[in-house]
């Protein structure tokens, strides 16, 4: 086992998936692959399948609003053969859904509650997608970046303290 | 000829001794077998990674405290630790050694506080509790002594510690180390050989290594279930690379392997902060950051191992004087998500020791 956890490199990696999930592979930056949602489910089956990759461990599910779209990243790991990758999909925003990995990792099921309550990202096929943190009913997804201006959401209140409000300082945030 | 009875069903929680904080389980009785188990989690839900938002990278620091607060130096030494690889900060060689020393203390603390209430849960009313608060309270003296504080310690800062140790920081800490294995060694013989808690945790909660690994378990959840995997080893951050020590495993994968890691785990944490105090180097405690800092662009997840288990920080960046996104993956959290497969079968009085194992912080599980 190497002393340290590699990522494994993106270009190579994306190669292997498009061999076994064809027309999957959306863009490759680095060690980073953006999957089309339609095959995220295969795409995760063969990861976790196959003997060389081996990503039988997830170890985070995060759910971004990037303002124009939704992104879930995954990042897996290997703990025999100790390497890493990450995954992304992007989900529109108004309409926002991706389909569940819960079916591959059962470790995703609490993380996709959790983006789904947060974020209000729909995860087709999750056996229990539910809000988790928040109450049924709770008014829009908290996390998303315009759930202050969301109709029926919280009031804006005092969004920054006096302090580190840049106008009231001239412009250049000071932390004394 | 059986009788089948109506299905019952039982809130545990979420204002209950045994749950460790506001936890609750639903549970659906036939007699006294669980039949189907659901957790309703929210009641400590702060909305951290929202906040963080609007936060400075400095000013969130406080935050890490507050979400496993019985674990608070390993939650700023994961955050701090994610910034500095974001921003690309070196961290000077004393604060680095600090650093270890205090999250190894902070790991005997976190274990004994978890194996005193799994105790506790066994039905060892108390006693045995409070002899591991009694260490603990030892360790939380020392954190005293450097920052002040105790529980909520906000010690970690990004590029090194706040507060170098005090000149009788050394000798206290000395006595410590050489006491503690004479203190847990009495603890084994009391605990270890004590025939009600064998039969109390004995092949209850078994979790085979392949159903740990896909649940995304981690810590001693994922050791006692037999997976040699230790982020310390694994993946050294820090500078966890220079010391020497073991990682322990369970073989059956129930509630008494959890807790004999964690027993264990204890000792490997002692080996280490010997080895620390030997190498401990003079010099500066924390690097040059400035007030208005701002790491470059991007993204980045990167972990540490936490008491509970694998403390990760999905950090993204935008170049701004705040995060744009701050998310936390809590160890406690993700090791609930095999809860259900353990207690459905079991009677309820085993559900409550399981959920003990697994040793959940629900500051950390809500956030």
């Amino acid at each position: 086992m190497p002393t340290a956890t590699t990522p494994m490199a993106g270009a190579d990696l994306a190669e292997r998936i498009t061999a076994a999930v064809p027309d999957a592979v959306r863009e490759v930056t680095g060690d980073t692959i953006l999957i089309t949602p339609e095959k995220l489910t295969d795409v995760a089956q063969f990861l976790h399948d196959d003997r060389d990759i081996d990503a039988r461990f997830l170890n985070a599910l995060s759910g971004v609003d990037r303002y124009d779209y939704f992104e879930v990243v995954y990042h897996l790991s290997s703990l025999a053969h100790n390497h890493s990758l990450v995954l992304k999909v992007r989900a529109d925003h108004d309409n926002p859904e991706v389909p569940s990995v819960v079916g591959v990792w059962q470790g995703a099921n609490l993380q996709e509650r959790e983006a789904y309550d947060l974020l209000g990202i729909q995860f087709s096929g999750h056996p229990n997608l539910k809000r988790m943190l928040l109450w049924e009913g709770f008014p829009g997804h908290p996390l998303r970046k315009d759930f202050m201006s969301l109709q029926g959401g919280l009031s804006p209140g005092l969004r920054r303290f006096p302090k580190e409000d840049p106008e009231q300082w001239g412009g250049e945030f000071r932390a004394d | 000829m059986p009788i089948k009875a109506e299905p019952l069903v039982v809130n545990i929680g979420p204002q209950h001794p045994s749950t460790h904080g506001v936890f609750r389980m639903r549970v659906t009785l036939d007699g006294e077998l669980i039949t189907d188990a659901e957790m309703v989690i929210g009641y400590l839900h702060r909305s951290m990674e929202k906040l963080a938002e609007e936060r400075t990278w400095t000013q969130n620091i406080p935050f890490t405290d507050r979400m496993d607060y019985l674990a608070a130096m390993t939650g700023n030494f994961a955050y701090c630790i994610t910034v500095e690889r974001l921003a690309g900060i070196e961290v000077p060689e004393r604060a680095e050694y600090l650093r270890v020393i205090f999250a190894e203390l902070q790991r005997i603390a976190s274990h004994a506080m978890a194996n005193g209430t799994f105790v506790n849960d066994c039905g060892a009313w108390q006693t045995p509790l409070l002899y591991m608060f009694k260490e603990r309270e030892k360790i939380l003296d020392l954190f005293e002594m450097t920052c002040g504080a105790r529980l909520t310690l906000n010690y970690m800062r990004i590029g090194g510690v706040a507060f170098d140790i005090p000149d009788e920081f050394m000798p206290q800490l000395k006595g410590l180390v050489d006491e503690l294995p004479d203190r847990f060694d009495e603890y084994d013989q009391l605990l270890v050989d004590n025939e009600i808690l064998l039969m109390r945790s004995r092949d209850i909660g078994v979790l085979s290594a392949e159903q740990a690994m896909n649940a995304s378990l981690s810590g001693p959840m994922l050791r006692g279930s037999g997976v040699a995997w230790d982020v310390r080893k694994g993946d050294p951050y820090g500078i966890y690379d220079r010391f020497e020590f073991d990682i322990p495993v369970g073989h059956n994968g129930d509630c008494f392997d959890r807790f004999m890691v964690r027993m264990a785990e204890v000792r490997q944490s002692l080996r280490i902060i010997k080895q620390a105090m030997k190498q401990l180097p003079p010099g500066k405690i924390c690097a040059d950051v400035p007030l208005n800092f701002r790491p470059p662009e991007g993204e980045i997840y990167s972990r540490i191992e936490s008491p509970k288990g694998e403390l990760g920080y999905y950090l993204v960046s935008d170049g701004g004087p705040f995060p744009y996104r701050f998310h936390v993956r809590s160890p406690s959290l993700i090791n609930l998500s095999a809860l259900k497969d353990m207690v459905v079968g079991q009677t309820v009085a085993d559900a409550i020791v399981t959920l003990g194992s697994i040793d959940i912080n629900v500051g950390e599980v809500d956030r």
